[in-house]
């Protein structure tokens, strides 16, 4: 079996996700943050160590400032939906997926007010598009670090500095980045950092986060949820400060104790260790589709930067159509179709249809990557 | 003369640990102990420091941007 489609979850996992998962459940099990006793400190110590080790991998200050989510998604709207009012106006990109879409339009239904930046078709985005569509009711701008259909990145440090200039907020939406990109908030310029656990952090599902940076009024921000944190029990008001402002509810901390050993992983091996080997299988792929003239890939270029994501059509059959004849006959596992993101189709001229995506991954080998060229060259 | 403690109580777990893991660093005679009956702080642990070294581990605090709740002489 090949798996390539790491763009929607990573795997498989460095073996000592599983073992810290299976050691919480056996050794630990204890609610964490709720109790002095020795198991639920145990419990605390995950969750502050996992913390402790993402506000190293992206450059935070202060780590009480990431707060975990259950995907990126959540942590999207729980940005979003914390700190944009009807009458703001906000900006992003042709290129984003819906997790960010969707809760825009909903905003946008309230009042917010949206602008969409088109992108090329090869999904490049220019900054001064970004930057003429600034007025004085923009209060934020809203992007993905790398589009999950082509693999792109957009110019995270270009637009950072764009955003602090006319005083906005920035939240990048680093789903696709996080662990396999260098990401530092600082030199960036994010003010609201979106990662997801479980792909290139190599954590379990349903495990993510969002980094609130220091230029984010958190008591002015509004939590989705409120309940229990075990803090400050006498008042029936949510605590204003991090993380627990924004973390109500048993944690997944079985989850997080596979998170953690995952952020160890990507710490360990280098986050730029991981990208130029990644990167070195989606060129041999690429340079190898560009040599099969019947199919056509998107946003690929030898002398850019990209993530191990590529999208590419075969003339002679749909999407679906070639991800099951890989599936059936070589074994290979991918995702056509829209992958979320219709817009990101639109951009690149791929709507309806969509494209078949190939997600590569740090556990992916060369051989592999050669055998799945030489499926799709006797294909079509 | 028995060496006298202090408690330093935490609006929550995280601040707790992000104190004991700096103070630490810095070779402090800590320890996270379950919050003494008689005070309060649902986090339930806090941080137990020699009483003469508060003047020197509150600075610590201060400088690493630590939320603290209240701070106790042990009896």
């Amino acid at each position: 079996m090949i798996y390539f489609d790491n763009s929607a979850t990573s795997w498989p996992k460095p073996p000592q996700v599983k073992e810290a998962m299976v050691r919480f459940m056996d050794e630990i099990g204890a609610n964490p943050g709720r109790s002095g006793h020795l198991l639920s400190i145990e419990a605390a110590k995950i969750l502050f160590e996992t913390r402790e080790l993402l506000a190293k991998l992206f450059n935070v200050k202060d780590s009480s400032r990431i707060i975990f989510t259950y995907n990126a998604t959540e942590s999207i709207n729980l940005a979003l939906k914390g700190l944009l009012q009807p009458g703001d106006h906000v900006i992003t990109s042709s290129m984003e997926h819906n997790s960010v879409m969707r809760p825009l339009r909903d905003l946008e239904k309230e009042g917010v007010r949206l602008s969409i930046v088109p992108c090329s078709s090869n999904g490049e985005l220019d900054p001064k598009e970004v930057e003429k569509r600034i007025h004085s009711d923009t209060k934020m701008i809203v992007l993905t670090h790398a589009s999950n259909v082509t693999g792109t990145l957009l110019p995270i440090p270009e637009i950072g500095k764009i955003a602090k200039q006319h005083h906005l907020l920035f939240l990048v939406d680093a789903a696709q980045t996080a662990g396999s990109y260098p990401i530092d908030i600082e030199k960036d310029g994010i003010d609201l950092l979106v990662f997801s656990g479980h792909k290139s952090l190599y954590g379990p599902q349903g495990t993510g986060g969002l980094v609130i940076g220091e230029r984010v009024d958190e008591k002015k921000m509004r939590p989705l949820k409120q309940g229990g944190t075990g803090s400050r029990s006498e008042f029936e008001e949510q605590p204003d400060f991090l993380p627990d402002r924004f973390e109500s509810g048993t944690p997944n901390t079985v989850g997080i104790a596979g998170l953690l050993e995952g952020v160890r992983f990507v710490l360990k091996e280098g986050v730029l260790t991981i990208y130029q080997y990644e990167r070195s299988l989606i060129e041999k792929l690429a340079e190898g589709l560009l040599e099969i003239p019947k199919i056509k890939i998107y946003g690929w270029s030898k002398h850019k930067e990209q993530i191990a994501t590529l999208s590419f059509n075969l003339f002679s059959l749909s999407p679906s159509e070639v991800a099951s004849h890989l599936e059936e006959h070589y074994r290979i596992l991918c995702r056509p179709g829209l992958h979320c993101a219709p817009s990101a189709h639109k951009t690149i001229g791929t709507f309806p249809e969509g494209t078949v995506r190939f997600g590569l991954g740090y556990f992916n080998k060369d051989e592999e990557v050669e055998f799945a060229l030489q499926a799709l060259q006797s294909m079509g | 003369m028995p060496e006298q403690y202090g408690v330093i109580l935490f609006p929550s777990v995280h601040f707790a640990l992000r104190a004991e893991k700096r103070a630490k660093d810095e070779g402090f005679k800590i320890k996270l102990i379950p919050v003494p009956r008689h005070l309060s702080s649902d986090c339930g642990v806090c941080l137990r420091f020699p009483w003469e070294q508060k003047e020197i581990f509150l600075c610590l605090l201060e400088r690493e941007g630590i939320r603290m709740e209240g701070i106790y002489l042990l009896e």
